[in-house]
């Protein structure tokens, strides 16, 4: 087979993987020799149509697996085409790609041949590769198996700047349901084990892991997990293994899918409102259960979580943009945490007027029902039609087929 | 009304040179006009001379760190006034706002932000769209890269290319400036036309294939896309090409999926390569492999593992703490986290080899409570203590220890059936139904105490009493034990 074709497969089979950081790990250059830099903050490259960035060749080593995870378009008894690549290959494209400035890095995962320590070696052996034989100095996030050897772990924590592994749906029942040969409490334990090599190599002199962190994935729309249920089990997991980030991934229609799957169309506003859920967990000091009350476990999809919050919670406001502590500014509609650092500075030299503001690129429409100024007090915090002053969202996404 | 002449359109030491002046001749903006490379407006009033530069001897003054970063970010933007409203800036510093920085509502401030927001977004853009050709010339791969850049950002940027692409020979092209790099020093030119860029070789077409195959037809967000890569961009990336068919053909290709027949899922295969555990040939070992699995209690959900003890299933004592802690939680073992250090030092004061013991917990998962992103240590209650007495009756049995020592109120209470006073009851010998046993603290007590607390002292008692145990539980079988894991 073509190299063309398979990188045709095996970046194909690969796309579902929401993740594609390439920021957050140490600050390396070329200088010195080699190849590649990393300046902490990452690039993203391209954008594909579907608004995902590309920022890493992200790749399969090869999509033959012997699981036979329902969700994934590379399971056992799926009829689609496979693919695998070489550790010359991958390295061959890697480097051709990074020359010319196409990426951060690589992203390598594989379906799991033979058995999960020789999968692990084959793309710790690309890492490897890269990093010593071709003085790499660009980042590599490595998908780690759960079952592989703890050994195989430590020499992927040494060449890549992150590893992962997906958990892919937040129960044991559902993984169960839906891709029986994955084990929820041996996941849980790589993960243990990789926060704790983490941590370690924190310490001065103590050997390299994976600098910038682990992260996973789960998948919404494929079982029947609510809301509430994934968002418990990313605070469980951000508490417990210290991981960078939570990715939420549409249950997109793959071809040749398992009938016990729902056909439809990817849940792509449902994963959006998902993401603003994580992004209060993580930055502005909402817990779970203050997400996701609606009876089913889920957050309405046809607002942001903070606005359903804040129109739920309509006792705390307004608040006084001059004299509200920061944390009472987070929750306000439409403030981000830049917005209440920026407010926080500029009210040390005068008192905030609406003006000031839509200087400090706030939405009006958004945020002035729910803030005093010096120049305004809002009248309609406790009023019913609040909510249809506000600007709207259209609350169905947009559908393809009808 | 003076004039003044910057080199190019980035010239920064000059401008720094001439607002210096400036400012110590106290000429305020509205009298400076400032122009690149030739004198562009005329007042008809003779423009003074810009003197030479001998701040040492007129003094000097302080701008602070963060105007000055400002400031070389600003004057890259194209915008004209760039200078004047830079100059005005420090105008209003030296004159006494020394905290005009911080007031980011005021409007100069903002529009001096807005501008070097917009730099930072074009430096990043370059960075993210430049695409290098490969051109083999005789013997040098040369990399050659086309970029139309908003502001005057090549010199600044040129930096981030040499620490990335240190070790290659490459050539920028922009309208206005062009970078070359040869390995070893970096050179700018006058600006290039695209035509004077060479064809690539065939790893430009892998890009395409690549780009058109991680596109997920199902998902189409075309605004997502476009506002982090304007249409203003496409031009120059080659895989953009590929974006109008790619968005053409989605909807078809995804109700192709949605209605194409399904695949019955196939018979699960459980956990193929789950190393089989050995039949368990001990009943320790086999109530070890049946409590990783346990759900007697709801400490299970939250946590990572079950801890269970390990140490020689003949070891003459037992040790017994409260719970796994967050360390054991992640790494599977009891007492390896900072309690576990703080013991290990005090057996071995005591005489005590911690291999020849059996160690455990009264309670195997780890309870806690987030707070922020730690887990916070939450103290287990009686009916945790009971559920998992199940675990720890089997392990008494089964390693049947002369001399049990009841680290802390918990062990105590699990052990003993009732509530404990540790400090009253430490250090004496209790006499259980099957050897004896001695109660004392748990060595996080000793993390704990306050700092004006005896720290000497308690961790003295502490030994005292494993000394106490050790004596008690007298000579230590070190033959025959095997390691229980």
């Amino acid at each position: 087979m073509e190299l063309l074709d398979k990188l045709a497969i095996l970046a194909d089979a690969a796309k579902y993987d929401a993740s594609c950081a390439s920021s957050g790990t140490e600050k390396r250059n070329s200088l010195e020799g080699g190849i590649g830099s990393t300046e902490g903050s990452g690039i993203c490259h391209a954008y594909a149509p579907d608004g995902r960035c590309i920022s890493l060749l992200k790749i399969l080593m090869t999509n033959a697996c012997v699981y036979d995870c329902l969700y994934c378009i590379n399971r056992r008894s799926s009829n689609v085409q496979r693919a695998r690549f070489t550790v010359a290959e991958i390295v061959t494209l890697t480097m051709g790609f990074y020359k010319r400035n196409c990426i951060e890095g690589l992203f390598l995962s594989s379906g799991i041949i033979r058995s999960p320590d020789y999968t692990m070696e084959q793309v710790v052996e690309v890492a490897r590769c890269l990093r010593e034989d071709h003085g790499f100095r660009g980042y590599i996030h490595l998908k780690t198996i759960p079952d592989a050897d703890p050994a195989l772990l430590a020499t992927a924590g040494r060449y890549a700047d992150r590893l992962s592994i997906n958990v892919e749906l937040p129960s044991q029942e559902g993984l169960d349901a839906f891709a029986p040969e994955k084990d929820l409490p041996g996941i849980r334990r790589s993960m243990g084990r990789m926060r704790l090599a983490i941590d370690a190599a924190k310490d001065k002199g103590a050997p390299r892991f994976a600098p910038a962190g682990q992260s996973t994935q789960m998948i919404v729309g494929a079982d029947a997990s609510s809301d509430r249920q994934i968002l418990s089990m990313s605070t469980n997991l951000y508490g417990n293994y210290g991981l960078r980030r939570v990715y939420y991934s549409a249950f997109s229609p793959i071809p040749d899918s398992s009938a016990s799957l729902p056909p439809a169309a990817a849940p792509l506003l449902r994963e959006h409102r998902l993401y603003q859920a994580d992004w209060l967990l993580r930055f502005y000091g909402f817990t779970d259960d203050e997400l996701a009350t609606g009876a089913d476990g889920n957050m309405p999809l046809e607002m942001d979580p903070k606005l359903a919050w804040a129109l739920a919670h309509r006792e705390w406001f307004p608040l006084d943009v001059n004299t509200a502590l920061r944390e009472e500014l987070l929750r306000v509609p439409g403030m981000g945490v830049r917005s209440v650092d920026r407010i926080l500075v500029a009210r040390r030299h005068r008192r905030l007027r609406l003006d000031d503001l839509a200087r400090l690129r706030l939405s009006l429409p958004k945020v002035s029902p729910f803030v005093v100024t010096a120049d305004h007090t809002p009248r309609l915090i406790d009023a019913t039609c609040l909510v249809a002053k506000l600007p709207q969202r259209r609350a169905q996404q947009m559908s393809l087929f009808h | 009304m003076h004039a003044v002449v910057l080199d190019h359109e980035v010239d920064w030491q000059g401008f720094r040179r001439a607002a210096r002046l400036l400012a110590l001749r106290r000429i305020p903006p509205e009298h400076v006009v400032w122009s690149v490379r030739e004198l562009d407006d005329l007042f008809g009033e003779p423009v003074a001379e810009l003197p030479a530069d001998n701040s040492s001897a007129e003094g000097a003054f302080r701008v602070p760190r963060g105007l000055v970063q400002l400031a070389q970010t600003v004057i890259q933007a194209r915008e004209p006034a760039r200078f004047s409203l830079l100059y005005g800036l420090i105008w209003r510093v030296v004159s006494g706002a020394r905290h005009l920085m911080e007031q980011i509502t005021d409007p100069e401030v903002d529009r001096a932000n807005r501008l070097a927001k917009s730099v930072r977004r074009d430096t990043h853009k370059m960075r993210a769209f430049l695409r290098f050709r490969s051109v083999q010339d005789e013997d040098v791969v040369r990399h050659i890269g086309w970029f139309e850049p908003q502001h005057f950002i090549v010199e600044a940027n040129a930096d981030f290319f040499v620490r990335r692409f240190a070790g290659m020979t490459w050539l920028i092209l922009t309208p206005y400036r062009c970078a070359h790099w040869n390995g070893q020093d970096l050179a700018f030119t006058d600006g290039a036309r695209l035509e004077d860029v060479p064809k690539d070789d065939r790893i430009a077409d892998y890009w395409q294939v690549y780009f058109a195959s991680i596109f997920n037809p199902a998902r189409l967000k075309i605004s997502a896309m476009t506002s982090e890569m304007p249409r203003k961009y496409w031009k120059n990336l080659p895989e953009a090409a590929l974006i109008p068919a790619l968005i053409a053909g989605s909807a078809v290709r995804t109700q192709k999926m949605i209605e194409e027949p399904t695949v019955s899922p196939a018979k699960p295969t459980l956990r193929v390569f789950r190393p089989v555990d050995p039949v368990p040939n001990s009943p320790l070992s086999q109530a070890r492999v049946a409590a990783s699995q346990c759900r007697r209690c709801a400490l299970h959900g939250p946590a990572t593992q079950t801890v269970f003890g390990e140490g020689p299933i003949d070891a003459a004592i037992m040790l017994v703490g409260e719970q796994a802690g967050d360390h054991e939680d992640l790494d599977g073992r009891p007492f390896v986290g900072p309690a576990g250090q703080l013991l290990d030092k005090a057996l071995a004061e005591a005489g005590l080899d911690r291999s020849q013991l059996y160690v455990t917990n009264a309670v195997k998962h780890f309870k806690f409570e987030l707070r922020g992103k730690r887990r916070i240590h939450g103290k287990p209650d009686i009916s945790e203590i009971d559920a998992c007495r199940w675990w720890l009756d089997i392990e008494r049995a089964q390693v049947a220890p002369r001399m049990t020592v009841l680290l802390g109120a918990t062990a105590g209470r699990a052990v003993l059936g009732r509530a404990v006073a540790v400090l009253k009851e430490r250090g004496m010998p209790l006499r259980l139904a099957r050897g004896m046993a001695v109660q004392t603290v748990h060595p996080s007590y000793l993390l704990r105490l306050p700092e004006n607390a005896d720290k000497a002292r308690e961790y003295k008692l502490f030994v005292d009493d494993l000394k106490v145990a050790a004596s008690m539980a007298g000579p230590i079988s070190g033959s025959s034990f095997k390691q229980e894991r």
